[in-house]
């Protein structure tokens, strides 16, 4: 568990380099997260699988880090690891100023006033038992919100989310998919919180629902100025909600920067083959596309490549990826970093 | 050959294949399916009519409840407990009332599918060769000798590394995308004229399914295939479909080629649904349409077009008009240029008077520019 | 798999051990006194501490123990002096009421008590396992209830009613049968089979009833999954896509509870035995509970216990080669 020293300062200097940037409201450093091989029947333990591997960023109030990677990139474990779900095995997670890796429950219920989460499945996230009323209230009372005062506001919550009063008595299993989404959201919110950390939130649901949900959560970024770190494996909606995004692969974050530049010019190889492989609901557009089909499979988070991990994938492996893991360096004069010996941009 | 006046689709599509004097390849009209349930029927497919011409693509598209799944395991005779009725012709022969064993030898054998999950669809105690083989064995009365020799060659066209060892693998030894890849060298090792992929990409991660979906396109040019796509992403139908038919509560709602289908559809619903997909190649500005609304139950459907509730043009029109869609279901009828749509209020040609995020009114910075001018060929690999 | 092996086997003399040591604990901290039971009615104090001492009853629990784990690998003397016994490998102590070493007493009915519990198993799974799928491949219809409300039926009847109903029915009032007497299959094979028939239905009709249920259920299970959908979709006939992809699945659950059961029922099948008067493995455990026969009931508990963890051994060995998933 040696991080990578070039790592860390590439992160840190693209606050510095950016002037526009303020005290970033949460921080991960050099994040990294072990689990232990899954113990075979024989006892036998398989190899640890470094799951997230040497990830940091920040997040600024008010702004939207995407975070998208194909399955078993650890985009998730990353997301659950900043709000404690998940114990880090390294590195370190600062919220406002506050170091909060490893401090204890009863310090940390300040700060999940301010962070909250909303996962993919919005129906088995919400407790079946609860009645609305109680889902919502709960994490208010819990902060020491009196409970008359709670009620009131988880009426305004339902109304702030598109729902209504008259949904407070029904209980999760009454409302579709796309209601319970709201609801999971409504929750969030009830704490005033300043990031919500939203896994997958509209994955699970159709098109014509998954609109609506998108709409919601930028309408109420706007009005509560809140910041998300918004995790998605669809390029398409990660597009559209966020600000910068950060692209995952094997564990680490091959690419970061403003969401315009990491569309429009890729930096990464792997980004690039990422982008082409999102269908465009254009048959104009799709025939004319150029496509960049990586070869092979996914390698095993057990036993990553040496060097670059992408590099048996990568259409311009050199000897140099097989042997030497390139750190996330700014590409093309900033703010984009990438970690390829050979960036696109620049 | 009588056709009624709502499969005109249909008649429509067969006109060249009918100058050859051959019936299409498949040929579904009025298909319906209900599920009886103790709160009555749940009409999960009601009144589709489509056809598939070998070396085409029919792209069935449509959210979760509207019957594209359904509709393909009833074409396949793979319902058990449903009420089906319809017609469905494979190369001109009606399978509905077929036996289940005369269906079971057509299966496989004419008509293959694969389907969305490759892992579960994959019996997890037998090899892979061997799974591969025992349809081929059904089919051909091979000896197991060269069904398995038959599993080895279909494996390695399908490309996977080292066919003779891998077969003698179990599914759990493979990644999804390489289930998935044997999932369609099963299916195609019998040699069928028309492939059914259930939501073949859906559990697969988007650079793993522009690998199948490529290696599903190659073989459909080799073999002159007809696929019928079944999916929910409109992005994977503009990437393969010829024709596109889009259902909606288990009903059509509009069936045009590709290019009129994303140009400028129809039906309101195919607009709304093209404006609520966020796509890479669009302005992030400008927020999202939405459908209002969820879908309608398809327990006891009203009498009127089953978008109705949450149609914009419904709620635009005046009183009479507005009755009707709430009261008269709309038939799938033919408009312009070889498009069918079951609407009373079609959406005209050309600019409907929403605002556009087609690519051509887009801002800079869409897409990725290609490095290469050239448009990518079928075959990239 | 070899190195597993090793492992599962260290693992069973393991859990041998300990169930050794629980049980004899047990029987130590029992007030009854086996001493004074072998030292029988007209007994002097000095008597009994003379037998106490020849038994190794005075010994502390540790070396009592190690005397008896010596025996069973070993053979140990008995007693000291004139009245010594010699007591040979593998020794589980000696029972003072049939003046036999335990040893040869389940070996004498281990035989019988295996004739009842294979016969019955094989009518059992016959039974249940044909009933169990049936009614899953109807599943919903008339049939599949019927079959279903009678496995339920069948469950609830308790062994020792449906053997005195048989009795009753079969040998007094049809008379069809003789009443059993248990016959060894070496000696007359027919014989044997004719008085075991009704013991072999007693108890298979309970567990037919279970295993009906448990096969419906995992059945309905295994038939429902996506790959069954794929076979068909293949083309498989109807009849190869229940056998070949429905069963193998199916019926690896039922596998498990069938090892722990034939497992359990080796070591006797105390009411049925009981009842049919079967001299099998259960019928001596009885008999030694009434009489305090200690290390009859000691040796029983350890027999009982070595079947099941053996039985859990083999059905773990045929579990890797159903499911390739399962790996050692």
């Amino acid at each position: 568990m040696t991080p990578i020293p070039e790592a860390a300062p590439a992160a840190l200097t693209k606050d510095a380099g950016d002037p526009a940037a303020g005290a970033p409201l949460l921080s991960a450093r050099n994040l990294v997260k072990t689990f232990p091989g899954r113990r075979t029947r024989t006892g036998r333990a398989a190899p640890a699988v470094r799951a997230v591997d040497d990830v940091s960023f920040d997040l600024r109030p008010g702004e939207t880090l995407g975070l998208v990677g194909e399955s078993g990139c650890g985009k998730s474990t990353t997301g659950r690891m900043l709000v404690r779900l998940l114990e880090p095995t390294g590195g370190s997670v600062t919220f406002d100023g506050t170091d909060i890796t490893h401090i204890g429950q009863r310090a940390l219920r300040p700060v999940r006033r301010h962070v909250q989460m909303v996962f993919q499945d919005p129906v088995s996230s919400l407790n079946p038992r609860h009645r609305v009323i109680r889902t919502l209230t709960d994490p208010m009372t819990v902060q020491g919100t009196d409970p008359r005062e709670a009620r009131a506001r988880a009426a305004e919550l339902l109304e702030q989310v598109g729902l209504g009063a008259e949904h407070l008595r029904r209980y999760p299993h009454q409302f579709s998919g796309g209601q319970a989404q709201r609801v999971a959201i409504a929750r969030a919110l009830a704490t005033r919180p300043r990031l919500i950390v939203a896994d997958e939130p509209v994955s699970a649901l159709d098109v014509s629902i998954q609109a609506q949900i998108v709409n919601l959560m930028e309408r109420l970024r706007r009005e509560l100025g809140l910041a998300y770190l918004f995790i998605a494996h669809d390029l398409s909606v990660v597009k559209r909600v966020c600000d910068r995004v950060a692209v995952m692969y094997l564990g680490r974050i091959v690419e970061l920067g403003p969401r315009d530049e990491v569309y429009a010019r890729p930096a990464h190889p792997y980004t690039r083959a990422l982008l082409s492989a999102v269908p465009v609901p254009d048959p104009a557009v799709e025939r004319t596309r150029e496509r960049i089909v990586l070869k092979g499979d996914l390698p095993s988070p057990a036993a990553p490549p040496g060097g670059c991990t992408f590099h048996p994938r990568c259409p311009k492996a050199q000897d140099v990826c097989r042997t030497e893991r390139p750190a996330l360096l700014t590409v093309g004069g900033g703010p984009r970093e990438a970690a390829c010996h050979f960036p696109e941009a620049g | 050959m009588s056709t009624a006046p709502t499969t005109a689709a249909a008649a429509a599509g067969d006109r060249a294949a009918d100058r050859a004097g051959e019936p299409p390849l498949l040929r579904v009209r009025d298909l319906r399916v209900a599920f009886p349930t103790a709160a009555g029927p749940v009409r999960a497919v009601d009144g589709i009519d489509f056809t598939v011409r070998a070396g085409r693509t029919l792209g069935i598209v449509g959210e979760s409840g509207s019957g594209k799944s359904v509709t393909s395991l009833a074409v396949l005779g793979l319902l058990r407990g449903a009420e089906v009725s319809g017609s469905v012709e494979l190369a001109g022969r009606e399978l509905r009332g077929l036996p289940d064993r005369e269906l079971a030898k057509l299966r496989g054998r004419r008509m293959a599918m694969i389907f969305q999950d490759p892992m579960s669809s994959l019996h997890p105690f037998y090899t892979v060769g061997e799974q591969i083989a025992e349809a081929y064995r059904v089919h051909f009365g091979a000896g197991r000798r060269a069904a398995r020799r038959r599993a080895v060659e279909m494996l390695g066209e399908v490309g996977i590394p080292e066919p003779a060892r891998r077969a003698a693998d179990h599914p759990h030894r493979f990644s999804g995308g390489m289930r998935q890849r044997v999932m369609i060298a099963m299916a195609l090792a019998c040699e069928p004229d028309l492939l059914i992929a259930d939501e073949p990409t859906t559990a697969l991660d988007v650079t793993v399914q522009a690998q199948i979906l490529e290696l599903i396109a190659r073989i459909q040019a080799e073999r002159g295939l007809g696929v019928v796509m079944i999916t929910h992403d409109l992005g994977v139908v503009a990437r393969v479909a010829h024709e596109v038919l889009v259902m909606y509560a288990g009903r059509p709602a509009e069936q045009a080629p590709v290019d009129e289908l994303f140009a400028d559809p129809a039906h309101p619903y195919t607009r709304g649904l093209l404006d609520s997909l966020p796509r890479l190649d669009d302005d992030p500005g400008v927020p999202l349409h939405t459908i209002p609304g969820s879908p309608p139950s398809l327990l006891a459907p009203g009498p009127g077009c089953a978008f109705a509730p949450r149609c914009f043009r419904a709620a635009e029109a005046s009183g009479d008009v507005r009755a009707r869609c709430e009261g008269t279901r709309p038939d799938l009828v033919p408009l312009r240029a070889g498009r069918l749509a079951s609407c009373h209020l079609p959406l005209a040609d050309g600019p409907s008077g929403r605002p556009s995020r087609r690519p051509s009114d887009r801002p800079a910075g869409g897409l990725p520019d290609p490095q290469d001018p050239t448009p990518a060929p079928e075959g990239t690999r | 798999m070899i190195l597993y092996l090793a492992r599962r086997l260290v693992g069973v003399a393991g859990v041998m051990l300990a169930i050794c040591l629980v049980t004899f604990t047990i029987f130590y901290l029992l007030p009854a006194d086996p001493a004074a039971a072998a030292c029988g009615k007209t007994c002097t104090p000095e008597r009994l501490a003379e037998v106490r001492h020849s038994m190794g009853l005075d010994e502390p629990l540790w070396r009592q123990f190690t005397d008896y784990l010596t025996g069973i690998f070993a053979g140990r003397e008995l007693g000291e002096g004139p009245h010594a016994l010699q007591c040979g490998f593998p020794c589980f102590g000696y029972s003072y009421e049939y003046s036999l070493p335990v040893w040869d007493l389940l070996t004498d009915r281990l035989p019988v008590s295996a004739s009842l519990a294979f016969g019955a198993a094989l009518m059992w799974l016959v039974l249940g396992l044909g009933t169990g799928i049936a009614a899953a491949l109807r599943k919903g219809t008339r049939t599949d209830r019927t079959l279903m409300v009678g496995a339920v039926a069948a469950a609830s009847l308790p062994v020792y009613f449906t053997a005195v109903m048989l009795i009753h029915g079969v040998v007094r009032v049809a008379g069809v049968l003789p009443y059993p007497e248990y016959a060894a299959l070496t000696d007359d094979p027919l014989d044997w089979a004719a008085n075991l028939l009704l013991p072999w239905t007693a108890l298979a009709l309970l567990y037919a009833a279970m295993y009906a249920r448990q096969s419906r259920s995992s059945m309905i299970e295994a038939m429902a999954q996506p790959y069954i959908r794929t076979a068909r979709a293949k083309g498989m006939p109807e009849r190869a896509v229940v056998v070949k992809h429905g069963l193998r699945s199916g019926m690896t659950p039922v596998l498990t509870i069938f090892g722990m059961d034939l497992g359990g029922l080796l070591a006797g099948a105390v009411i049925t035995e009981s009842i049919f008067g079967i001299p099998g493995v259960g019928r001596l455990f009885f008999d030694a509970l009434q009489r305090s026969d200690q290390p009859v009931i000691l040796g029983v508990t350890l027999l009982a216990a070595f079947f099941i963890v053996a039985a859990n051994l083999v059905v773990d060995i045929l579990y890797a080669v159903v499911d390739p998933r399962v790996r050692y």
